[in-house]
């Protein structure tokens, strides 16, 4: 049995059963799952979570599951030490946590695991979600495994690649005509008529678990400690908030030692409402309309934006954004330091970084953790211009004309 | 009757209209407040309307057109 005590309101501290359910009805803030964590910490230990799977499901004793899990093998990422990127950027620490490395290529697999094991558990047999790629995969795949129909609702002009990596698992796909403002409200909508598990509406706070894993492994593949520095995109927030929940709770069960972590926040410039609210002193994140080629990061009215913002505040932490030239920069220079194509949320953090290490808000001997978030397969358009081979006959002498230079230096 | 939770944005230029009053008048709406931050400079406020689903559409088409911004409170729901 999960060490589960409810869920509670994160504003006005009002307590719930747990049923499927995200918001306060009294003050309408979001709610989070509470453990008791006395009792956790009595099942918990280094040696147990080492003796569990190679996969999030190592932490299950830190999760709200009771019953099976939905598992695809999702987690345990490998943790890199960065050498030649940090180089680069004249960091001498820097590690990345390459989440691409998931089976549908996204940190989404951590919470959408999570959250169709709660809705097997609540008993839906339909589950739905609203995304422009990652989380329409995640979800669709994992719906297959688990034998649940799934709804998932795109926007109608997304690029056919990323229709295909969610048709592929055959959920019913809705392409919505619209603005991603008319899709939100169409889904709220949808909620409150179908008895579905909306995966990101009434499963949410069960869904936002599965994100401390990351930093469960971070902390565990560091050697039970917590990084100097965390940096991560933020689109939701959830994430970010997450990250922090998750070393927090570690140190709170003694496995490792007080979290002194600086929470740095990295958005895309055409989409950075949790940064503008940082850098304007305010702690209302003023919701924006989204233009960035960072589209998996690109949400305008942010549902933990607050939360993350206090995060980076009160943890010393930042909150910075990069434009899409930058973001296309940052693609490339992981990529070529490191040979991990991420994906245009990826570039942004990249891009952040070498921003905040230039700046000395990351100073070069801080331990530091960059969470790449998804692969770059799926938005590979952005970075097309790489393309530029050189054009042969099949001949040694055509080879020798073109490229006889460059071969024998 | 319905009911809808929605979060409003006011630019500065708004701050000093009675909106949600007006809304409430308009339109067969009950508006019921739940949270907000006002001041001089900004303001949001987190309400729940109640009423005729097509009044409710009616009445938040009105808000918006004003040049107020209106949201779902759970946030955006389209993820990446």
């Amino acid at each position: 049995m999960s060490h589960v005590r409810g869920l509670r309101c994160r504003k006005c501290g009002r307590e719930y059963h747990l049923e499927p359910l995200n918001l306060c009805d009294f003050c309408f803030s979001p709610l989070e799952v509470v453990y008791d964590y006395k009792a956790m910490s009595r099942g918990v230990s280094k040696e147990k979570i080492a003796g569990g799977p190679l996969s999030m499901w190592r932490y299950r004793e830190l999760l709200p599951i009771d019953g099976d899990v939905v598992d695809l093998g999702s987690g345990f990422t490998p943790l890199v030490k960065a050498d030649n990127l940090g180089h680069e950027l004249g960091l001498e620490q820097l590690y990345i946590k390459n989440d691409c490395l998931n089976p549908t290529h996204s940190f989404k697999d951590r919470v959408v695991s999570v959250a169709i094991t709660k809705a097997r558990e609540f008993g839906f047999s339909i589950i739905a979600c609203a995304s422009t790629g990652n989380l329409a995969a995640s979800v669709a795949a994992h719906a297959a495994k688990a034998h649940l129909k799934s709804y998932v609702f795109i926007p109608s002009d997304i690029e056919q690649s990323k229709m295909i990596s969610t048709a592929i698992f055959n959920p019913t796909l809705v392409a919505v005509k619209g603005s991603y403002d008319d899709v939100n409200r169409l889904c709220s909508k949808l909620v409150e008529k179908y008895n579905w598990g909306f995966i990101n509406i009434n499963l949410r706070p069960y869904y936002a678990e599965g994100s401390k894993t990351l930093a469960y492994e971070v902390a565990e593949q560091l050697g039970w400690r917590a990084p100097d520095c965390v940096i991560a995109p933020a689109a939701s927030g959830l994430l970010f908030t997450r990250i922090w929940k998750g070393l927090e709770e570690l140190s709170m069960l003694r496995l490792i030692g007080p979290v002194n972590t600086h929470m740095c926040l990295a958005q895309a410039a055409g989409c950075s409402p949790i940064v503008n609210a940082f850098e304007a002193g305010t702690l209302h994140v003023h919701p924006v309309k989204p233009n960035t080629i960072a589209k998996s990061i690109a949400i305008g009215n942010p549902a933990d934006g607050y939360y993350a913002l206090k995060i980076a505040r009160e943890s010393g932490g930042a909150a910075c954004a990069v434009s899409d030239e930058e973001a296309i920069e940052g693609m490339k220079l992981l990529a070529q330091t490191e040979g991990i194509f991420a994906e245009t949320a990826g570039g942004v953090v990249i891009g952040v970084l070498k921003k905040l290490a230039a700046s000395g808000a990351i100073k070069k001997d801080d331990l530091t953790v960059a969470a790449i978030t998804a692969s770059g397969l799926k938005t590979q358009e952005a970075v097309a211009d790489v393309v530029q081979p050189f054009v042969i006959q099949p001949t040694l002498e055509s080879f020798e004309e073109v490229l006889g230079e460059r071969a024998r230096a | 009757m319905a009911k809808r939770r929605v979060m409003f944005t006011f630019p500065p230029k708004l701050i000093k209209e009675p909106i949600i009053y007006n809304l409430g008048r308009k339109f067969n709406v009950v508006t019921n407040i739940r949270r907000a931050d006002v001041s001089e400079n900004k303001g949001w406020v987190v309400l729940e309307l109640e009423g005729d689903e097509k009044e409710i559409e009616k009445g938040l088409a009105w808000v918006a057109g004003k040049g107020v911004r209106v949201d779902p409170v759970v946030g955006d729901v389209m993820e990446g």
